[in-house]
């Protein structure tokens, strides 16, 4: 693999949040900074995971297996921008009061969603190394199986605060299936099958 | 805090008989209409004037929400779903000629002009909070006339019970209403004891200056003790009627937003906890209050009413 590729898929998904830290510098957050960082996090978390589920197929279609070796580093950066979206909000809406946090994360589904889609991440963020692979072998396989679980979590997360208006969140939702959908082996005709595993 | 202006304080056309000041009102559009044809400007009659207003007639001791703020941070999916896309597409709403039809429950129904229906000799300025059902909340210095001396002029009848409001619909010079997100009209509605109560107002500018398009131009409703989508915004219909209205937000979804829509720290919305609010230009949030700081003059409306359920 080109050894530029890597460096640059790490500018790339650092991009957004150098985006709204610029904003924040330079340039303008709007009318409410807290929801716009917000709002912003929480998209590019659900977008780096729809990319994260896209590395597979994409090598599939492409039969190019560097694809897979970015996967790493996208999940990581999933996890860097859902537990931004965490923090600004444990910090601007709870003052970084646990007990205020932890009522609002029972009262309201959509909350309770989303948190546990972070909470799920965890293991999966610190079980990337290479050192934790080996240790844990075929379970390993078994435990990242829990991106699946994380990825319908955070889409209806998405879903389910939207007022009246569900076309961003419905492309997400549509993209979040697709990649699914690619996974069932119904739909396995549809994919290339000499580079199919 | 608020300050209401002293009885001693009043004003010239509380001391001038109406039909007095009315022929005046008549007489000086008279002449001003004569001095249009001989300087050969014609759209001089149609804007309303707004530089008489009294200034700080009801006031809070809050800071202002600053106007760029309160201009480009808006809820008005006419004009996109996206807090900055009515700033974006409203630019070229065209609201001159605007007409208000008046009918339903009243002695003198009609169709009339945004200048003949608001007084501008009666404009004063009146510093509210407003309060967003998305628990974010500004402070705004409204230009405008109380509701109720405005419909007291078409004469309700004993029938009316409520009073509904329209939105215009047309989709080339609205562009939000090109997507069925909401169903256009945008509809709103008052209990007549609420539309009648002095804190109700019509406003048609706000920091001293006519409406921004953003926020609702040319004429607009301002409700400050109710969540902010009951302010209905660019009216074009108000119709006294004998039941209650249907309203926007209660048609798309009767569970989370009610005919009342009272600010109730209290009462949450099935998704979101209404205790706490953020204040546009704040960090942190800070407690909603209840009627939104306006209790001591609204509540008495509501006595004895259950507002877990009316919501």
């Amino acid at each position: 693999m080109n050894p530029w590729i890597k460096p640059l898929f790490f500018l790339l998904c650092l991009s957004p949040m150098l985006w709204i830290v610029g904003q924040a510098l330079w340039g303008d957050l709007g009318a409410n900074p807290v929801e716009t960082v917000t709002f912003q996090s929480g998209d590019w978390a659900l977008r780096l995971l729809l990319l994260t589920l896209a590395l597979s197929p994409l090598r599939q279609i492409t039969g190019w297996s560097g694809w897979l070796r970015l996967r790493r580093m996208a999940g990581l950066f999933v996890y860097f921008y859902a537990s931004s979206h965490f923090l600004i909000w444990f910090l601007a809406d709870h003052s970084l009061d646990v007990a205020s946090m932890w009522a609002d994360v029972l009262e309201r589904p959509y909350i309770a969603l989303g948190f546990s889609a972070w909470l799920l991440l965890a293991p999966l963020a610190v079980t990337s190394t290479s050192g934790w692979m080996r240790r844990l072998g075929r379970r390993w396989k078994a435990l990242h199986r829990l991106v699946y679980p994380i990825l319908i979590l955070a889409v209806a997360h998405y879903l389910w605060l939207v007022k009246a208006d569900y076309l961003q969140a419905g492309i997400h939702a549509l993209l979040a299936a697709l990649l699914l959908m690619w996974r069932m082996p119904v739909y396995g005709i549809f994919r290339m099958r000499r580079l199919t595993p | 805090m608020i300050k209401i202006r002293k009885n001693a304080e009043c004003r010239e056309h509380e001391v001038t008989p109406e039909a007095i000041y009315r022929q005046r009102r008549a007489f000086m559009k008279g002449s001003l209409l004569g001095a249009g044809v001989l300087l050969g400007s014609s759209p001089l009659m149609a804007a309303l004037d707004l530089s008489g207003y009294r200034p700080k007639v009801v006031t809070l001791d809050e800071e202002l929400t600053p106007f760029k703020d309160a201009t480009r941070y808006n809820n008005f999916y006419e004009f996109g779903t996206g807090k900055s896309d009515p700033a974006r597409n409203a630019g070229d709403f065209d609201t001159s000629d605007w007409k208000i039809g008046i009918g339903g429950e009243c002695a003198k129904p009609g169709v009339i002009a945004l200048e003949d229906l608001v007084d501008s000799k009666e404009l004063e300025e009146r510093i509210y909070r407003l309060r967003c059902v998305e628990a974010w909340s500004m402070v705004i210095p409204w230009i405008g006339v109380p509701l109720a001396t405005l419909l007291k002029r078409f004469e309700p009848t004993s029938k009316a019970k409520y009073v509904a409001f329209r939105t215009l619909v047309d989709p080339e010079r609205m562009p939000g209403q090109k997507r069925a997100v909401l169903d256009w009209p945008y509809r709103e509605g008052l209990r007549i004891d609420e539309a009648m109560h002095p804190l109700t107002l019509i406003a048609v500018g706000m920091y001293g200056k006519p409406m921004p398009n953003q926020n609702g131009a040319p004429v607009r409703l301002v409700v400050p003790w109710k969540y902010g989508f009951k302010s209905i915004k660019s009216i074009v219909a108000i119709d006294f009627t004998e039941e209650q209205p249907q309203t926007t937000w209660n048609m798309q979804n009767p569970r989370e937003y009610g005919f009342y829509s009272n600010v109730n720290p209290k009462v949450s919305h099935p998704r979101w906890s209404q205790a706490r609010e953020r204040r546009i230009g704040e960090f942190f949030k800070r407690d909603t209050l209840m009627f939104n700081g306006y209790e001591d003059e609204v509540a008495s409306l509501y006595a004895g009413m259950d507002l877990k359920k009316f919501y």
